[in-house]
């Protein structure tokens, strides 16, 4: 291996491939050979650096200078002024409104995170499996199939506090344990990458970034367990993440850490990836247990649960990718290291995907406990445009929302369920004044209904009603008894579905009516939407105190339902208005009101 | 057979069969191959037919109503054809004020097909879509991932010529 005076990282997570880095890595590449830089300058394309928003950004090292927004046309400015002179390219720099800074690590969206499972993410190729040894990978297989026994590896999960990353939260180490215990003639541990919230990406991000992290911690559950095949469950709509993930177990395959006696060990395992086909329920375990079995995805009642009957019937052990990610440094530095971050009974780091009306989006790792006001506003930079804090929707179509009143709140397990919402997989997503909570709760009630399987009444028929009620409210034909109804129906789809997913889809609905009962109140009796979204709802008129008579709303209207003359207040017809808002969007003197 | 994609394949002339053949025959002994194998279909055929249906079942040893009922529980398989781009022509209130009908009266005169349809070049999708949120630049339509707003009828045949010639 060569060495190098400089490493450019190129970020090339999906957010900064859509913003188009590789160009940038291209022209950075180009750019170096030119100049007879490429025995010097190491470039490398790592995964996702996570501050999604900037990109593309690339950091150089050793000084870890951090460019944003970088464009083909800035790398010659980077290569000539920062490269070969040292100086830092001002306008490239990260800046808020009255700090410019130089080093990734003085950032704030950086600088409070606590990096476990997301250690290697935009730090390493992870095309070449030596950067990923090199960062003290595969040496907790090694410590684990070489230093302890089996019960040992379990011994530590359990007590380091790990629970699951997935959803429910459930403690790993007794997942582990019986599975362990229970009998069959084969075992298999298989890893659900089947990330379908809306809003979190995590998943990809670990598989994309570091997809060895999860290769090496499923031949330690596979020791741990007794068994000799893993099977990684992916999304379709995940390409990048399949390719790279079948690298990994190519190389790894060749280095001998997967396949016939790891580490000169008698253990043997080896990884196979299935790739899903478009099917939300899948995420849920005895669903994608069916989907690897090549069968429609459909639920199955628990119990039996999988550590016991799962893939061909067989003990199975089933856990998400974060949750995976987390094994190696647990086994390398132990459980009271690790038990030793976060809160009583939710230990370690937690990643969130923050997205919606914030101002730094991507992904964050934090101990759990943090708070949501640190998340969103020392970390995540505030509300978008300045606008006023609403609510924050964790757990994605299965979870709930967190109001202003929690902003304080410790985001653990517990403390999110005692709120009404849920961790679920982490997902984030800011809502700010504008946001209309009832047609927030449509919205995922739409996605349930559309992703429900359809094995089980409640879910199938009870998710459409919800929805036809959610929708008839958001167009203004709500009636009195509505919420009552909403509420029946969503208690008793909890109490009666087949799978987590029926059983959560009410969730939004109920902790929307919890904090935001009075927003539903307001379309149903006063027939109005206080956050002007719904568009059934709004009226468009003229403010005559800011009119100026201008013109340029009734120049724009589609339909000419705007009229008057010059210099005097012009009014809207609202039989012939069709809220499109083209007229306050083009008002210079924001005169049209619609809320 | 001829498939029904217009393609003027043949079974017997077409060396897809063959290779969906030589797919079978490496999954066939494995467990829970079915899945995979449609994924590899349809990476081949773009679509999943009926009779690459029967195939498959055939060699998989599996009912057609299997691999059928597996097809369409998985959104990501379809049994019809798809263009290379679709199209997509916001119906929304405001692009349907400002002339979305005449635009997908064009579209459909254009590429002769109907709402749903594909060209028989295989080139485009016609669909019809939601609102886009994107009423300031009404009409608008999306191809692929592209976007293209304030559209008057005379623009269309611009837009789908620059598809057709990077083709």
């Amino acid at each position: 291996m060569g060495f190098y005076r400089t490493h450019v990282l190129v970020c090339a997570g999906a957010g900064c491939i859509s913003s188009n880095c590789k160009a940038v890595h291209r022209s950075l590449v180009t750019e170096l050979q030119n100049l007879e830089l490429s025995q010097e300058i190491k470039v490398v394309e790592t995964g996702c650096i996570g501050s999604c928003d900037l990109g593309p950004v690339i950091v150089l090292y050793p000084e870890g200078v951090f460019y944003q927004k970088v464009q083909p046309e800035d790398v010659k400015l980077i290569v000539e002024e920062h490269l070969l002179k040292g100086r830092p390219v001002q306008k490239l720099l990260y800046q808020t409104n009255n700090e410019v800074f130089l080093k990734y690590e003085d950032i704030n969206f950086f600088k409070r995170q606590v990096r476990i499972a997301l250690r290697n993410v935009g730090i390493i190729n992870p095309e070449v499996i030596e950067e990923y040894i090199a960062r003290n990978g595969y040496l907790a297989l090694g410590k684990a199939l070489t230093e302890m026994q089996p019960v040992d590896v379990i011994e530590t999960i359990k007590k380091s506090g790990l629970r699951g990353r997935g959803g429910a939260g459930f403690p790993t180490g007794l997942k582990w344990e019986f599975t362990m215990k229970a009998s069959g003639a084969q075992k298999y541990v298989v890893c659900n990458a089947d990330e379908g919230d809306p809003g979190a990406f995590m998943d990809r991000s670990i598989l994309e970034g570091d997809p060895h992290s999860v290769l090496e911690a499923m031949a330690i559950a596979g020791y741990a367990i007794g068994a000799q095949q893993g099977y990684v469950y992916v999304r379709a709509e995940y390409p990048l993440a399949v390719e790279r993930l079948a690298k990994a177990i190519e190389h790894a395959r060749d280095y001998g850490l997967l396949g016939n006696n790891i580490f000169g060990t008698d253990f043997n395992f080896d990884v196979e990836i299935r790739v899903g086909a478009g099917a939300f329920v899948c995420g849920e375990e005895t669903a994608l247990i069916a989907s690897i079995e090549g069968k429609r995805g459909e639920p199955n009642p628990k119990p039996p649960f999988p550590a016991v009957k799962g893939v061909w019937g067989m003990p199975t052990l089933l856990n998400n990718v974060e949750t995976y990610a987390n094994i190696p440094p647990i086994i390398l530095k132990g459980a009271d290291w690790f038990a030793g971050i976060g809160t009583e009974k939710s230990k370690g780091t937690k990643v969130f995907a923050v997205a919606g009306k914030i101002n730094n989006t991507g992904l964050v790792e934090v101990p759990m406990g943090t708070t949501l006001r640190e998340i969103i506003f020392d970390i995540g930079g505030g509300i978008l445009g300045g606008k006023r804090f609403k609510a924050a929707q964790t757990g994605g179509p299965s979870g709930g929302c967190l109001t202003e009143d929690h902003l304080d709140l410790p985001m653990d397990y517990e403390s999110l369920t005692a709120a009404g919402s849920m961790m679920g997989s982490g997902g984030l997503i800011v809502m700010d004044e504008d946001t209309c909570m009832v047609d927030v709760a449509r919205f995922f009630l739409e996605f349930t209904q559309d992703e429900s399987c359809g094995k089980c009444t409640p879910c199938r028929i009870g998710t459409k009603r919800m929805l036809d009620i959610l929708t008839r409210i958001t167009q203004g034909k709500g009636v009195p008894a509505d919420l009552e109804t909403l509420e029946t129906v969503a208690k008793t789809i909890k109490q009666t579905a087949l799978c987590g997913l029926g059983q959560s889809a009410p969730n939004p609905v109920l902790s929307t009516l919890r904090y935001f009962r009075s927003e539903y109140e307001a379309h149903i009796y006063d027939k109005t939407c206080p956050a002007g979204a719904c568009k059934a709802l709004l009226a468009y008129k003229v403010k005559p105190e800011f009119c100026k008579g201008c013109g340029l709303c009734a120049k724009n209207c589609p339909v000419n339902a705007i009229s008057g003359e010059p210099k005097k207040v012009y009014t809207i017809d609202q039989q012939l208005c069709v809220k499109c808002g083209l007229c306050a969007q083009k008002c210079p003197f924001k005169a049209i009101d619609y809320r | 057979m001829a498939c029904n994609c217009h393609c003027n394949y043949s079974a017997e002339s077409d060396d897809r069969y063959q290779k969906l053949e030589n797919i079978i025959r490496e999954y066939k002994d494995k467990p829970g191959a079915l899945i995979p194998v449609l994924h590899q279909a349809q990476q081949l055929f773009g679509y999943l037919p009926k009779d690459v249906q029967t195939k498959i079942a055939e060699g998989l040893n599996l009912p057609l109503s299997e691999v059928y009922g597996v097809i369409t529980f998985y959104s990501f398989f379809t049994t019809e054809p798809r263009g290379k781009h679709t199209i997509g022509v916001c119906m929304g209130t405001a692009c349907y004020v400002k002339g979305a009908a005449q635009i997908l009266k064009e579209l459909q005169e254009q590429l002769s097909v109907e709402i749903g349809g594909t060209t028989e070049d295989g080139l485009f999708s016609l669909t019809v879509t939601r609102c886009l949120g994107a009423c300031g630049l009404a009409p608008v339509i999306t191809i692929g991932e592209d976007v293209y707003g304030r559209l008057t009828a005379d623009k269309i045949k611009d837009i789908l010529d620059n598809y057709r010639e990077n083709n």
